[in-house]
């Protein structure tokens, strides 16, 4: 490492940690507002509540029928993390094994869903999703958010199944394992890392996914986030804490989630796509 | 018999020139993605845009003739870039200095965990949790009038800073991972070569590193503006989605769930998608210009 001793250097180095320092502030105290809040007898007009009480959550629970709205956003979210794993590896492994004509512009088929941002795609997909008589159901829930997360998976999925020697597979091959068993017993055993990584960062996107979910939901198929959109949007209706009770539920359902994804892959990658796919752990 | 066996190897050779050209079972595999991908993001793309010619009334470009003839529909377009673009800006330009930065910490965890926060947390929980902040009695501005910086709470909800606001909070931490993991991957041999060479912090920044990170940076600006330019439950929740953050995603969802427009909220789309088309091709060819190549250090 080089180290540069000047004022200047010094001063320059100064200001970039107070910018993160600003930053990093006031996205803390911007999530503790909500949790403060959400515990907070009556906030108005000081610093602090004037008291606590955790009778919010039940008020919420209630209001908003969360747990009708839980079981959904999960049986949803589990629906679209096991069918994009299924498509995804599958076709992840012909791309990672096979040079054939046309690859390139599968490779942008693939790419594609995952640079269009969501509100653009999804007006369009939702339009057909409502005159084919899905949208507003669980299927067209599930249809629309499989769109960026099938890639996601083949992304991910392309640089772990590379680095696999194919001499494995031709091991098996010659003892006679057909296709399906080769995939079963030799190949999934060893992409589990990888699967499970990028599984799990498809459920992180899944529940916090709006745009798709908002514009295809109906009323039996909204996930929680669309739920705290609506209820957001319709503040003054019920009382600030308890739209605030909601989001540290929302909140704790994607946290947890993300802290068992973060065991598994680095920050960068839940942003990133091929370019910083997963190291493989060997 | 003979008619079998010629007819047996035709088809073995039939296979044998597709497997030659990458076609067998294993290249199968990748239809059924295939398929689903062009079911549910191509066609209905095109059903799209070929729906968009089929308006409501009026002849074939009549939705585009009603877009760019009313200023309502319009300025939409001028409201989301005159967010999105500086909002990228931002991004880019803090995080780029930032990134050097960090790059040398030892234990980047923590902070990247902490910034990976709000991209997983998603918009409508930033807009909520601002809502609160940035309001009138939120912290943000208790702070300041404690500190004597302004004299009255600071208006920075339902108005353009308050989507700015939640467009920074959510956009920067995107381009910032982004940006790390692109100056992470230049090999630091460089810089120690240019360093031996007697260059210093600045030039060896302008004539090392920075023609090396033009095409990721490049990528980064493209990934960051098209996200903010698709912001859509922030510039309502947050903004004033009548007027200063009418943002070209409401005027289509208006125009689709409000007035069951579908033609018309096809075009809105497709002018959408142009548009980002438009600055996305721009950016990238700036980007040729540039060098590109290895970022790795070493011979050659």
């Amino acid at each position: 490492m080089i180290r540069d001793t000047s004022v200047g250097a010094k001063l320059w180095i100064t200001a970039i940690w107070v910018v993160v320092g600003f930053f990093v502030l006031n996205l803390l105290a911007m999530i503790a507002t909500v949790l403060l809040s959400s515990f907070s007898t009556r906030w108005l007009g000081t610093w602090l509540p004037v008291g606590l009480t955790t009778k919010w959550y039940g008020t919420a629970w209630r209001e908003f029928q969360l747990a009708q709205v839980l079981i959904v956003t999960f049986q949803i979210v589990f629906t679209v993390v096991v069918l994009s794993g299924v498509l995804g590896v599958t076709a992840a492994y012909a791309m990672a094994r096979r040079e054939f004509w046309g690859k390139r512009v599968l490779m942008l088929l693939f790419l594609l869903p995952l640079l269009v941002p969501p509100i653009t795609y999804g007006i369009p997909l939702a339009t057909v999703l409502y005159q084919s008589g899905t949208g507003g159901t669980f299927w067209g829930v599930v249809l629309a958010n499989l769109v960026p997360t099938v890639p996601f998976v083949i992304l991910v999925m392309i640089p772990f199944i590379e680095q696999i020697d194919p001499k494995v597979e031709a091991a098996a091959r010659v003892f006679g394992a057909g296709t399906f068993r080769l995939f079963i017993h030799v190949l999934l055993p060893m992409l589990i890392p990888g699967i499970l990584a990028s599984l799990l960062l498809v459920l992180v996107r899944t529940v916090a996914m709006f745009e798709l979910t908002f514009l295809t939901a109906g009323p039996s198929s909204q996930t929680l986030v669309v739920a705290l959109y609506y209820s957001v949007f319709a503040s003054g209706v019920r009382a600030v804490q308890s739209i605030d009770a909601m989001a540290v539920i929302y909140m704790v359902t994607t946290l947890v989630w993300l802290l068992l994804a973060l065991r598994f892959v680095n920050p960068t990658q839940i942003v990133g796509r091929a370019r910083t796919a997963p190291a493989p752990q060997s | 018999m003979s008619a079998l066996v010629e007819h047996d190897y035709s088809r073995i050779s039939l296979q044998q020139r597709l497997a030659r050209r990458g076609f067998d079972g294993v290249t199968l595999l990748a239809l059924p993605a295939v398929v689903f991908l062009l079911a549910v993001f191509v066609y209905p793309f095109i059903y799209g845009l070929a729906l968009s010619f089929m308006p409501k009334a009026g002849g074939f470009f009549a939705n585009y003739q009603t877009f760019f003839s009313d200023p309502y529909l319009y300025n939409t377009i001028a409201t989301t870039l005159w967010l999105a673009l500086p909002v990228t800006l931002i991004s880019i330009a803090m995080a780029l200095p930032i990134a050097f930065r960090v790059r040398l910490m030892r234990r980047q965890r923590l902070l990247t965990t902490i910034l990976v926060l709000p991209v997983t947390l998603g918009t409508v929980l930033v807009a909520q949790g601002l809502l609160n902040y940035l309001g009138p009695q939120g912290w943000f501005s208790r702070t300041l009038l404690l500190f004597h910086i302004i004299d009255a709470p600071l208006k920075l909800t339902n108005n353009y800073w308050g989507v700015f606001a939640s467009l920074i909070i959510t956009g920067f931490p995107f381009t910032f991972l982004l940006t790390l993991s692109y100056v992470s991957g230049i090999d630091p041999a460089l810089e120690q070569a240019a360093a031996t060479h007697g260059a210093n912090s600045w030039q060896r920044f302008r004539f090392v590193f920075w023609p090396l990170l033009v095409p990721g940076l490049a990528i980064a600006f493209c990934l960051s503006f098209v996200q903010a330019y698709a912001v859509f439950p922030s510039a309502i929740l947050l903004g004033a989605p009548a007027g200063p953050t009418r943002v070209i995603s409401i005027a289509a969802y208006q125009a689709a769930f409000e007035q069951y427009d579908y033609s018309m909220a096809s075009a809105i789309a497709m002018i959408m998608a142009a548009v980002q088309l438009v600055i996305v091709v721009a950016i990238l060819g700036l980007r040729n210009l540039f060098y590109r190549g290895s970022t790795a250090g070493g011979k050659g």
